[in-house]
């Protein structure tokens, strides 16, 4: 009896909890099926999840098409440069308001602190990247993301869980701050800073409005924005220059709609390749706070 | 006084081993150097900016500069105030966000009362990996989704129905559904994401308390009711008390991205206004006005909540 009524409980749970991550997956499953169906035999408004006849036509057009690898440029280079900049520049201040002896340190918390609770907002923001000249360069993209508060305070808190009988004996070896920082401490960071590599490498290939905002040239758009341009500029009013992508969805064997699809796809399989190792990582609640998006 | 340089004579020594600034920029002069690269970047990307709030008090002509631009004094803020729009904007923001407040804010509780139910971990496992997947999407990838299911003419929801001979329904461009969709898509990105905390909270329960229930004859149900809720209730009132301070706050990218002619009443927010009249428009200083009105009700906010929570007889957040 006990037995019975305790099956059909976790039954119950287990039923609706598929049911609500059959719903997570669906809309995915869906666009990966017809992105690789064959033009031929798609028929539109059907639901699939799994191709009937299999084709890379779509993958191919868009993969020879020029604008279309302008933009898997402009997203590689944003990524590949800016996560090891975030990296660096968030590690090293990190490290440094972890010294709790620091003279100074209590102000410069206070002021990273600080910058959590008031935001300038867009314009001032907008205005200094104008004024560093920084208009229509993929640094515009990378650099005010390089690090920010939260970051810095859970690096901190992690160095500051490292023994300091590392750092003294190293002292008496003659070692200086900085070589005690790559030489030791860097090592013992592997986890973490790999965790944050992903976490900002995400971060960076997900850039939408910076890149809107700060790149005018369609040539040097990121993914994200020719995504936005291919798949909505026809409904919403925030088009902009739609030639490009008028251009990658104008004279093809492949319907829009597929090519669209296969757009989705090659922008979520980076993160579809990282996914196991960031799982890995917040499971832990190691990064809990660390990210903001 | 030639004192060996460690940290403990400087704890038993507080006075004696006070050093003057130079003496301590060039003891710990390897230290600072590390932190110069980030030091400069907030200088730069984070200060720089609030000095940039004065242009929203001058009449800013990027010619002239911020410093030697007309001061206005709080013409813009006036402006602001009086402007029927800016009420209706105001409106916009306060329904999205209170809505996600409603609606967002609780999903995930219920979800991870639900999780914690699962006695075999590696279905448990197997559900978070899929839960979770969608909050590494960019927006504009959700919205696309939402659009190869809503749109009118593409969306597979209209040609179903097309094919079943309904008449189409243009959801992207009615009144009635862009809030619920806007939910629906906040739904599916974030729930999972976040129902990270309240597993850790639960996770700290002692499982002796469930021990003792069960003994006492405490089914499942009563166990969630009388245990597992009560023991994250701290929780939920400290991330309700936050939500509460970002009040102003909507995902700018989602609303942006969802904006149309038609709901363009119903979805224009401070963030999108605000882009629109400075940037494109180039408005700088009653768009640099605006935003800060939103910054210092954000400031506010945050301190009053972090007083509430304080209240509460928990930690603040800071």
């Amino acid at each position: 009896m006990y037995k019975a009524k305790f099956y059909m409980y976790q039954g119950t749970i287990g039923f609706l909890l598929a049911l609500i991550a059959a719903m997570m997956v669906f809309p995915i499953l869906y666009v990966l099926a017809v992105s690789f169906t064959d033009a031929s035999v798609y028929v539109p408004g059907k639901f699939y999840i799994w191709p009937e006849k299999w084709s890379l036509e779509a993958y191919k057009y868009l993969l020879t098409g020029g604008s279309f690898l302008y933009a898997l440029k402009a997203s590689l280079f944003i990524t590949l440069v800016g996560t090891p900049l975030a990296l660096l520049i968030s590690s090293t201040m990190g490290y440094m308001i972890s010294k709790s002896y620091l003279p100074g340190r209590q102000m410069i918390l206070l002021l990273i602190l600080f910058t959590l609770l008031f935001n300038p907002g867009m314009i001032p923001n907008y205005l200094l990247i104008f004024k560093l000249g920084l208009i229509n360069s993929w640094w515009a993209v990378i650099i005010p993301g390089a690090t920010n508060a939260w970051t810095l305070l859970v690096l901190k808190s992690f160095f500051q869980t490292l023994p300091s009988e590392l750092e003294e004996s190293a002292k008496i070896d003659g070692c200086n701050d900085i070589q005690i920082f790559y030489k030791i401490i860097l090592p013992l960071c592997k986890a973490p800073l790999a965790a944050f590599a992903l976490f900002f490498a995400v971060g960076y290939w997900n850039t939408y409005f910076q890149a809107v905002i700060y790149i005018n040239d369609a040539l040097k758009w990121p993914l994200q924005v020719i995504l936005q341009q291919m798949v909505l500029a026809m409904n919403m009013n925030n088009s902009m220059n739609a030639n490009v992508v008028a251009e990658m969805l104008a004279k093809n064997a492949v319907p829009p709609e597929m090519l669209k699809m296969a757009t989705v796809v090659i922008v979520m399989i980076p993160i579809v390749a990282v996914y196991p190792f960031l799982q890995k990582y917040f499971a832990k609640g190691v990064l809990i706070g660390s990210v903001k998006s | 006084m030639q004192v060996q340089d460690t940290i403990s004579d400087q704890l038993r020594f507080p006075m004696a081993r006070r050093l003057t600034l130079i003496q301590n920029i060039s003891k710990y002069k390897y230290l600072y150097l590390i932190g110069v690269p980030g030091m400069v970047f907030f200088l730069i990307f984070k200060y720089l900016p609030m000095l940039g709030i004065v242009i929203a008090f001058e009449d800013y002509s990027p010619v002239k500069g911020v410093w030697s631009s007309n001061w206005v004094g709080i013409k813009h803020f006036d402006y602001l105030f009086g402007d029927p729009k800016f009420w209706r904007i105001l409106r916009n923001t306060l329904s999205i966000s209170g809505l996600s407040l409603l609606i967002l804010f609780p999903a995930p509780i219920l979800l991870a009362l639900m999780m914690n139910e699962v006695r075999n971990q590696i279905y448990k496992r197997f559900i978070q990996t899929l839960v979770f997947f969608p909050h590494f999407l960019s927006w504009v990838i959700v919205i696309s989704l939402s659009y190869f299911f809503l749109s009118s003419e593409e969306g597979i929801i209209n040609k179903l129905i097309a094919s079943l001979n309904g008449t189409r329904i243009s959801f992207l461009l009615q009144d009635v559904f862009i809030y619920p969709i806007l939910m629906l898509q906040g739904l599916w990105k974030e729930v999972g994401w976040n129902i990270i905390i309240y597993l850790a909270a639960i996770a700290g329960i002692n499982p002796t308390l469930y021990e003792a229930a069960t003994i006492d004859g405490a089914g499942r149900l009563a166990q969630i009711r009388h245990i597992t809720i009560p023991s994250i209730i701290p929780t939920i009132v400290i991330l309700f008390i936050l939500s509460l301070s970002n009040i102003l706050e909507v995902n700018f990218e989602q609303v942006l991205l969802m904006q149309n002619a038609v709901t363009l009443h119903m979805t224009e927010v401070i963030d999108t206004y605000v882009y629109k009249i400075g940037v494109r428009e180039g408005k700088f200083s009653y768009s640099t006005a605006v935003g800060v009105f939103k910054s210092f009700v954000g400031l506010i906010a945050v301190l009053a909540a972090n007083r509430l929570i304080r209240r509460t007889g928990h930690e603040g957040i800071w």
